[in-house]
């Protein structure tokens, strides 16, 4: 991965339109956006955890981010749902320059559950649900249904499996129907079978003009609903390729139109 | 406005209602605290009459802090904050919640802690015994509405419980002074506590109109 990284200062990556590519993997600027950013550097002290990242995320894409840990690829998805400013360059979500303003058509799933453990997962995401007033939100019911939960299930949050605190922690960003979906390694602690429902999930909402971007180290699960493949190294976009490609090393730098070698 | 507000307060009070986390060590805690006093104290006399109005604070005050510093440690915990702070209502709701929860446990303390207190310290009120019931509320909330405040502000920092005690106790003194001066006077009969009684309620406007316009500063910082 290394060696394919960009130069210092060039990691802008307005992929070049290749028509070899199915009209769905194209990365162009040009087309309506959900969310922008652009020449993004986010310091923590003297640590640079992003480095002048530039991205275009489109409606009804699946972004896939990969990246060794501390990579920045968490870095990236905090800035994008808001809760982090980048230090340096500029980010637009649905138009609005501070993300945080569009943060009700944003859901973030974090590393941790984000959720009360001393109540159940249905008075949790009751919970949530009334705090967007004015936006059509799931029921606590349906938002646990579509993860394959029983919303009946009187058990406290705190007593849950590892996979099923996952799948409540999905079913509290489904909640409020976001157009942006941001997944910070939501396969992690599931085991297969569950990882590939929760893929199947994603693979539907993908049709429905949303915006998926996860982060993952489990490429072979996330790689069925990837449009594009990210790969974050110490900061910078190291490449980005078309899903179908990601597995294939001779297209990388045809498709990514780095030069880097 | 309201919905938002009722939605954490009636969470908090669910959760406290489960766990009484809070209750129990403000209960112990400030049990400990009027019994050692008044064995260091001889309770028969005058002189206890006069101490035990600043005895009532203390106790309170010490107690309060120890469930402050948790006050945000569910949140903590599991970044359920970064989930509220990506919800599109006011964080000001959340932290009015937040107050009010942190009321009414510390002033159920106060309930139970009042027959003990009374006993102990062998005391019969001279006074406005009426006006007992406005200074304690009113003092009770000028801790609780700075305490929950610093301990948001405090959330970020390794050592947020020696921080919040450090920041707390000097902004509480002027109300502090007032809850002890209004019950001693209560107590004793000595002197007319509406001045300070005044002073309490203005304490209280100033400082939860602050924190209400500044907490969203807080509560969205890095």
């Amino acid at each position: 991965m290394t060696q394919n990284a960009p130069e210092a200062g060039s990691t802008t990556h307005p992929i070049r339109p290749d028509l070899d590519r199915p009209p769905h993997a194209r990365l162009d600027h040009t087309q309506p956006h959900n969310a922008q950013l652009n020449q993004v550097s986010k310091l923590f002290g003297s640590f640079a955890a992003l480095r002048q990242v530039s991205l275009t995320l489109e409606p009804s894409r699946c972004y896939v981010v990969l990246g060794e840990n501390g990579a920045g690829k968490s870095t990236l998805l905090r800035i994008l749902a808001g809760l982090l400013r980048p230090t340096h360059g500029t980010v637009s979500v649905f138009g609005e320059s501070q993300p945080h303003e569009a943060r009700a058509r944003i859901g973030y799933m974090s590393h941790a559950p984000m959720l009360y453990d001393e109540l159940t997962a249905e008075e949790n995401l009751r919970y949530f649900s009334s705090l967007y007033p004015g936006r059509p939100c799931l029921t606590p019911a349906e938002a646990l249904r579509q993860v394959g939960l029983d919303p009946k299930l009187d058990r406290l949050f705190g007593q849950y499996s590892q996979g099923m605190r996952q799948r409540t922690s999905l079913a509290r960003v489904l909640l409020s129907v976001p157009e942006i979906l941001l997944l910070d390694e939501p396969f992690s602690n599931m085991d297969v079978e569950s990882a590939r429902q929760m893929v199947a999930l994603l693979a539907g909402f993908r049709q429905s003009d949303r915006t998926i971007v996860l982060t993952t180290h489990q490429r072979e699960l996330a790689a069925p609903i990837a449009d594009f493949v990210i790969t974050l190294h110490a900061g910078r976009i190291a490449s980005i390729t078309p899903g179908f490609a990601a597995a294939n090393p001779d297209r990388h730098v045809a498709h990514t139109g780095s030069t880097a070698q | 406005m309201t919905r938002a507000l009722f939605t954490h307060l009636a969470k908090d009070l669910r959760i406290e209602w489960r766990t009484l986390d809070a209750m129990i060590s403000m209960i112990f805690f400030s049990g400990l605290v009027v019994v050692l006093f008044s064995i260091a104290f001889d309770p028969r006399g005058a002189f206890s009459q006069q101490i035990a109005g600043g005895v009532l604070c203390v106790a309170t005050m010490f107690a309060s802090v120890s469930a402050l510093n948790q006050a945000w440690a569910r949140e903590i915990r599991h970044q359920v904050m970064d989930a509220q702070r990506m919800v599109p209502s006011a964080g000001a709701e959340l932290y009015l919640a937040k107050t009010i929860a942190n009321f009414l446990f510390v002033s159920i303390v106060q309930l139970v802690l009042a027959p003990f207190f009374f006993v102990f310290y062998n005391l019969h009120i001279v006074g406005n015994a009426w006006q007992l019931a406005l200074v304690l509320p009113l003092g009770t909330w000028a801790l609780v509405v700075n305490g929950v405040f610093f301990a948001a502000l405090s959330i970020g920092s390794r050592n947020r419980e020696f921080l919040l005690s450090l920041i707390l106790f000097p902004i509480f003194i002027p109300a502090l002074l007032a809850m002890v001066t209004s019950v001693g006077s209560i107590l004793t009969g000595d002197g007319d506590p509406t001045l300070w009684i005044k002073m309490l309620l203005g304490y209280d406007i100033i400082f939860t109109t602050a924190s209400l316009l500044l907490f969203d500063v807080v509560f969205h910082a890095e």
